[in-house]
């Protein structure tokens, strides 16, 4: 069975339009699932969903969400928030808000560990140390000394990386954690993450709008539109032959390295036409049944 | 690796130091006013009224900064006043910021019907004029130390309330904060520990703000007569009763003004000080 199992899950804005469809996807331990889609699709949504982090705004009207064999969506508020931080974290995607500036970076890492989970603090502090140093920081412990804002963005990615990995969770979502960076430390990031998931065998829901970054990182994709699942494939089939026109068009709408003079094609009015009517005809299905 | 900013010491900051010494003083003054004070600041000798300042033609030695039209020693007036502006700035400012930032820090992070109902009663209470509001509110409790000091904290608790919520939800949006959440941090858990770290700058500078401003409402409450018993000299007396004889002994009105005019930019002066030199993103 797989570690995370989002079944029919329908989020939308309280009184107003939904945001997710009936999303269903399946991600195996030590899997790397690609969230794609345009701005808007619902990607993130999915992941605030599983970590119970939705805006006020936002109310999920159905669906399960299975996390290691329980119903996250049926649990107890605090008993699932336990079971979140106890299995699962969060690398965000811009790194210049997701540390605190009032605090130094040591504490940061460790105190969710001492506060939370009970460590003592030389075994926090030890394993903070490890994981700068895994994460490549050459002086772990004059970082951990500073405040974000001495340290640069990548350091700071690095930093946040790290520190997802600090509880050795079974699940991280990374929300895009590549796009407020430059496009040279993207890369190195990418290998970062890449490197760290496959030593810690930890299952990553990776949400990203760069089909370049989907190829070089994930197993199996889903592919949103308006909230609704077009396509749910593994990375070689999709990259070989997408399933759905909406997939073909968007995959064509990258830009190929390779090629450069082949130029960008936008995504065909028809396609566009066509997925919509598929959101509308869930929409009125919905209404029905 | 590390940059620049780091190593940069920022300077003291002459205005932190300059706000703190007269505060200090003031402090001083207020605290030991019965030994300090050169002469008792309520005897009255009318054949000392209207002395002038030391160096002014006909001052009278011992009378440093003259006399008002019943022969009470200014300066004497002004250091024992400095002890009722000062409690009232204290006691007054930090309920009024207890109260109001932590109302402000609920609705902010919490938002839903605790935004709901803090944000509407500030909406409401800021609807009324504070200066008739405070007036009344003398009114019904009866003038008096702790009345001025009531009527600050139900006045000016929205000015807290207001900032704190906007700057709280600023914070709260912020991707740490999700991470705390996803960690299994509590919300009060949260909101201590994220957010009002980064709300205290802002906190501080508006509590000397307070300070400051409590100081002037009891100086105009006195100078309309609402303050504690006009036996006790505030500043606001010494103003109001200098303004009836302004052409005849200025320095009867001059001296406690200028005094609370440094008193309150100070405070505030203390407040932008104590941030630059604390804030850990300015730093």
């Amino acid at each position: 069975m797989s570690f995370l199992s989002i079944r029919n899950l329908s989020v939308r804005l309280r009184k107003g339009p939904p945001l997710l469809r009936a999303v269903s996807l399946e991600v195996a331990a030590a899997q790397v699932h690609g969230l794609v889609g345009e701005s808007g699709a619902g990607k993130s949504m999915i992941g605030k969903a599983v970590l119970g982090i939705l805006p006020p705004s936002v109310e999920v009207t159905g669906g399960e969400i299975w996390l290691d064999g329980v119903d996250l969506l049926r649990l107890p508020a605090r008993v699932r928030r336990q079971k979140i931080g106890a299995t699962c974290a969060l690398i965000p995607q811009d790194p210049l808000t997701a540390l605190n500036p009032s605090h130094r970076i040591g504490p940061q890492i460790t105190d969710r560990l001492v506060d939370i989970l009970g460590w003592t603090r030389a075994d926090a502090d030890a394993r903070a140390r490890d994981l700068l140093a895994e994460v490549q920081i050459a002086d772990p412990d004059r970082v951990m000394r500073s405040y974000p804002h001495e340290l640069s963005g990548g350091m700071r990615q690095r930093i946040l990386i790290a520190s997802a990995f600090a509880a050795e969770p079974k699940l991280i979502v990374a929300d895009e954690p590549t796009t407020a960076l430059d496009v040279t430390v993207q890369k190195q990031i990418l290998k970062l993450i890449g490197g760290m998931q496959a030593r810690h065998g930890t299952a990553l829901l990776f949400v990203t709008h760069d089909l370049g970054v989907v190829s070089k990182v994930c197993q199996r994709l889903s592919v949103l539109y308006s909230g609704l699942v077009v396509e749910d494939t593994s990375v070689a089939d999709f990259f070989a032959a997408p399933g759905h026109p909406y997939s073909a068009a968007l995959l064509a709408a990258t830009p190929k390295y390779t090629d450069p003079a082949a130029g960008l094609q936008p995504v065909p009015d028809a396609v566009i036409a066509a997925v919509r009517a598929e959101v509308a005809a869930f929409d009125a299905g919905g209404a029905h049944g | 690796m590390l940059d620049g900013r780091s190593m940069v010491r920022r300077r003291a900051g002459a205005r932190l130091w300059l706000s703190a010494l007269w505060l200090g003083l003031l402090c001083l003054a207020a605290l030991l006013a019965p030994w300090v004070a050169p002469k008792d600041p309520l005897a009255q000798d009318l054949f000392l009224g209207r002395l002038p300042p030391f160096w002014v033609q006909g001052a009278e030695p011992g009378y440093w900064l003259g006399t008002d039209s019943l022969g009470r020693d200014v300066l004497s007036r002004i250091v024992h006043g400095a002890r009722v502006a000062l409690m009232v700035a204290l006691v007054a400012g930090t309920v009024t910021c207890l109260v109001g930032a932590t109302l402000g820090l609920l609705a902010g992070f919490l938002r839903g019907w605790v935004d709901m109902v803090i944000s509407r009663l500030i909406d409401i209470w800021m609807a009324f004029p504070p200066v008739l509001f405070s007036i009344l509110l003398i009114a019904v409790l009866g003038p008096g130390l702790w009345s001025i000091i009531i009527a600050i904290v139900v006045i000016d608790w929205t000015r807290f309330a207001r900032v704190v919520r906007a700057e709280a939800m600023a914070q709260g949006a912020m991707d740490y904060v999700a991470s705390a959440r996803v960690a299994g941090r509590g919300r009060i858990g949260t909101m201590l520990r994220e957010i009002l770290p980064n709300v205290l700058p802002t906190i501080v500078v508006l509590l000397t703000l307070e300070m400051g401003i409590a100081v002037i409402v009891e100086a105009i409450l006195s100078f309309v007569n609402l303050s504690i018993s006009t036996d006790d000299p505030t500043w606001g007396g010494m103003i109001s009763e200098g303004r009836t004889s302004i052409h005849q002994a200025w320095w009867v009105l001059v001296f406690p003004l200028v005094t609370l005019f440094l008193t309150v930019l100070s405070f505030s002066q203390l407040g932008e000080g104590l941030k630059d030199r604390f804030d850990p993103v300015l730093r």
